[in-house]
């Protein structure tokens, strides 16, 4: 049987905020046929399955809950005539921007000019994490969470512990309150809360007990979590009555798509290695959104997501011949650094920032070498999961001659 | 889909336990002519031991040689192959490889392949370092020898075991679940109090894995084993790992332990397990961070590039051991009642060799049915053609595992639906994959709704 097989001038995988933005601004860019190939039932990602506040203030100036957010972000790309995919898989990457594609009327080839993977990221899961114990119903991510609250009004657990401290571990305590769910602690294996401390407050008054610095978490029960054990922070077996946990955070890049693909994988983000103007190691391929690095607000995926699409364009008019340099991290400090290379022709269309991310809290100088030659430097005060950039006409004004070393200096 | 109305009737045989092991005999014994009834205690089939295990269908080329499980396992291993085509089992050639990794080990290789020998499996051969290294290149170099058996094969372990008893019910038998065997009096025929009503049977067979001394001790008022779980805990890697390793790769055993394996799943993963921990406890099957942890480094010291690979999830399976060394079966002819205990790690690759040999032993003389039902499940396996790539398939939902609506449906409207979430995730792997849910649990509590025993989740309303 000859498989199926159609065409466009760019696929956007996944229709969350970075690709239907991505999508939009292709379209009004006159960028040809734009199709978004989404998996779940309806486009929109992540926001769709958070029902609160605050989305949407600098794209639409206006004070929205995700799942408006997501509806206007797909009805803005529909409008814009962006052809959306529904219930529609990609299952393999191909050499030279060709997708093998899967949805209700079996398997087809999709061959594109350009592809843009916007797959988005997910919470890491309780294996992943390396959570003991037994293995009842009632262990979920806050994304999980979400989707059943929100998308299908179902109520997972009553009293649940919140395992993680970041902004979406909060953001999971708001969920809990949407259904009256109560939780009885919030629970971090490092030393402080993940998110900013301006949180805190948050947590006595809603009367949520919080532990840090737990090692050896196990969770009980027989069919349904009954309690969470860990030793706490002064050596203490501590056990806590529970009927869920929630596990959140330590966003990671879906990227099984890319792990099986032909394309370069960057060791520090997980994600596609790129460079400013979201191109990966096939020209044919770019990539926008938080699969690049684990995690920014939707705002900020919305705004690089156009940044990208603006290069994407040019190169559709006009294939860039791509001079580049890469960046190297010279500090075992910093865990990542994204975009990995730095287009030096081209103009300045692409991201405006370059990423960094830490592994340990910092109080040093960064800098960036090409040569030996100082290119850029700034004083950093900054603890892991938050935003660490540098922006990329600072780079590229200094007029790097070789790979971009980034160090810390203290 | 309630556990069970009293079952009634009186039939030939009553296995307690549907375990691989009491689903391979209930198939064989139905096939064979028989009316049989399984009690499963718990609200679902494979609920003990047989649901976790390394997916591995052995050759028995290390098993005792002249001992009951390395005959079982030959008889199995041969009788699983020939039927695995007509019940749509996957099965993928993987071979496997015992490597020695020190000088000690090293000297052991020949003993081990003399033996493989004596077992009859004869195409098993040494490997120089450099053949190793050429098959598998991702391997660390620090290997030193080893020796093939190309015959080991991959397999989906709860879908052979559903197989057997999804063909059993198919041709007449009956399945009671959540059915607990209390007591049993023994006059010309068993008489079983179970938690479900009464049963009758002419024949008693044991298969409760876990729990097969304690039900011996109910029913015959004695025991010849104690039962000392050995527990198993895994590490499962994404799909992109597989592409690192093709061969199952085996160590070289110690008294104690057959060591810690790293193989293909026919699911596309890589596994890397299991521990062996001797414990009292029969239902912690917990895993624990330490142990994981140490998984991980053993694995990444024979594969170096798993260190840059995800997790998928971690299990922990429970063995039956016992104090003794071989299989303990045994016919207590005079009270028309057989013990199939302390079925090891093996009994994946030996339960249909079991099911025979225990057929032998009852001696039924009935007449085998001559054109028996085969009903098929779905194959799940990775290497294999899936649902999803056929038309009108509803949609993925588990999009890890690529698991559609049609599958989840199906199983849920099937002769022998799944009472719990992990029923459903044996059956079709959703939820199995990298995610674990992140993306599908919510969807997936939906469809299952109050069709599960223990539900996901409850409606807001």
């Amino acid at each position: 049987m000859m498989m199926r097989e159609a065409s466009c001038t760019v696929a956007v995988v996944g229709g969350g905020t970075a690709g239907l933005a991505l999508a939009r601004e292709l379209k009004r860019l006159d960028a040809g046929s734009v199709v978004v190939l989404e998996r779940e039932a309806q486009a929109g990602g992540t926001p769709r399955h958070c029902g609160h506040y605050p989305f949407g203030i600098l794209e639409y100036n206006r004070l929205m809950k995700g799942p408006d957010y997501a509806r206007r972000n797909w009805e803005e790309a529909e409008t814009a005539g962006v052809e959306i995919r529904t219930g529609t898989s990609v299952t393999k990457l191909l050499p030279g921007g060709s997708l093998e594609v899967v949805d209700n009327e079996g398997v087809y080839r999709l061959n594109a000019e350009r592809v843009v993977l916007c797959t988005g990221v997910r919470e890491s899961s309780r294996p992943q994490r390396f959570v003991g114990g037994d293995r009842p119903l009632g262990v979920i991510t806050t994304g999980a969470l979400q989707s059943s609250v929100y998308l299908k009004g179902i109520r997972p657990f009553e009293r649940p512990v919140i395992f993680g401290s970041e902004l979406v571990s909060f953001s999971s305590l708001q969920t809990c309150a949407h259904l009256g769910i109560k939780p009885v602690a919030m629970v971090e294996e490092e030393e402080r809360i993940r998110a900013r401390g301006v949180f805190t407050p948050y947590l006595w008054l809603k009367h949520v007990p919080l532990h840090v610095g737990v090692s050896n978490p196990r969770i009980l029960g027989r069919e349904r979590v009954e309690a969470l054990e860990f030793t706490d922070h002064k050596g203490r077996a501590r056990r806590i009555e529970t009927d869920g946990i929630i596990i959140s955070g330590r966003f990671r890049p879906e990227a099984a798509l890319l792990h099986r693909s032909h394309l370069e994988v960057d060791g520090g983000t997980g994600g596609p290695a790129v460079d400013q103007y979201g191109r990966c190691s096939d020209p044919a391929y770019f990539s926008a959104g938080n699969l690049l690095r684990p995690a920014e607000t939707s705002s900020w995926c919305h705004a690089e997501a156009r940044e990208i699409a603006i290069g994407i364009a040019a190169d559709l008019r006009q294939p860039s011949k791509s001079e580049s340099v890469e960046l190297h991290i010279k500090d075992n400090r910093i865990s990542f650094v994204m975009p990995q290379s730095l287009c030096l022709t081209g103009g300045r269309a692409g991201m405006s920032n370059v990423y960094l991310g830490l592994n340990m809290p910092v109080d040093a100088k960064l800098a960036a070498y090409s040569s030996g030659r100082l290119l850029w430097s700034q004083r950093l005060r900054s603890r892991p999961v938050r935003r660490i950039t540098i922006p990329v006409a600072k780079l590229l004004d200094a007029g790097p001659d070789g790979p971009v070393e980034l160090t810390l200096e203290d | 889909m309630p556990a069970s109305t009293a079952p009634q009737s009186s039939y030939d045989v009553a296995i307690i336990g549907a375990g691989v092991v009491g689903c391979a005999i209930a198939r064989r014994l139905t096939l064979d002519g028989a009316r049989v009834v399984v009690l499963e205690k718990a609200l679902d089939v494979l609920d003990g031991a047989s649901k976790g295990n390394s997916a591995i269908l052995h050759t028995g080329f290390d098993a005792p040689p002249g001992s009951l499980e390395q005959a079982c396992i030959a008889a199995g291993y041969g009788e699983y192959l020939q039927i695995a085509k007509a019940l749509g089992l996957p099965v993928l050639r993987t071979g496997a490889m015992v490597l020695a990794w020190t000088p000690e080990q090293e000297e052991q290789l020949p003993a081990l392949i003399e033996k493989a020998h004596l077992n009859g499996v004869e195409d098993v051969a040494p490997l120089t370092r450099a053949q190793i290294l050429e098959r598998e290149p991702h391997l660390s170099p620090q290997v030193r020898a080893g020796f093939e058996i190309p015959g080991e094969y991959l397999i989906d372990p709860w879908a052979s075991a559903h197989a057997y008893i999804l063909q059993a019910l198919a041709n007449g038998a009956e399945l009671f679940r959540g059915t607990e065997v209390l007591a049993g009096v023994y006059e010309d025929g068993w008489r079983l109090k179970t938690t479900g009503g009464p049963v009758a049977a002419a024949h008693v067979v044991n298969c409760a894995g876990l729990y097969g001394d304690l039900v011996d001790d109910r029913l015959l008022g004695e025991k010849s084993f104690t039962i000392r779980p050995r527990k198993g805990q895994f590490l499962v890697f994404d799909k992109a790992a597989s592409d690192l390793v093709s061969t199952t790769i085996l160590p070289v055993p110690t008294k104690t332990t057959k060591g810690v394996v790293v193989c293909r799943t026919v699911f596309g993963n890589v596994l890397v397990g299991p521990t062996a921990e001797d414990q009292e406890s029969r239902t912690d099957a917990s895993t624990d961070r330490e142990a994981l942890e140490r998984l991980r480094r053993k694995g990444i010291e024979m594969l170096p590039e798993l260190s840059d690979c995800e997790v998928t999830t971690a299990y922990a399976g429970l063995r039956p051991a016992c104090e003794k060394q071989d299989y303990q079966i045994a016919h207590h002819s005079a009270r028309s009642y057989v013990t199939v205990g302390a079925i090891r790690s093996t009994g994946l690759s030996s339960a249909l060799g079991i099911a025979r040999h225990v057929a032998g032993l009852l001696q039924l003389s009935r007449d085998a049915l001559a054109d028996p039902a085969i009903p098929l499940v779905d194959r799940l396996s990775d290497y294999h053609p899936r649902d999803w790539q056929e038309k009108d398939n509803g949609g993925i939902v588990c999009h890890c595992e690529l698991v559609t609506r049609r599958e989840i449906e199906r199983v849920l409207s099937g002769p022998m639906p799944p009472a719990t979430l992990q029923g459903l995730k044996r059956r079709t792997r959703a939820m199995m994959g990298r995610c674990q849910g992140f993306y599908c649990t919510a969807e997936i509590a939906e469809i299952t709704g109050d069709r599960l025993q223990v539900p996901i989740g409850h409606d807001d309303a």
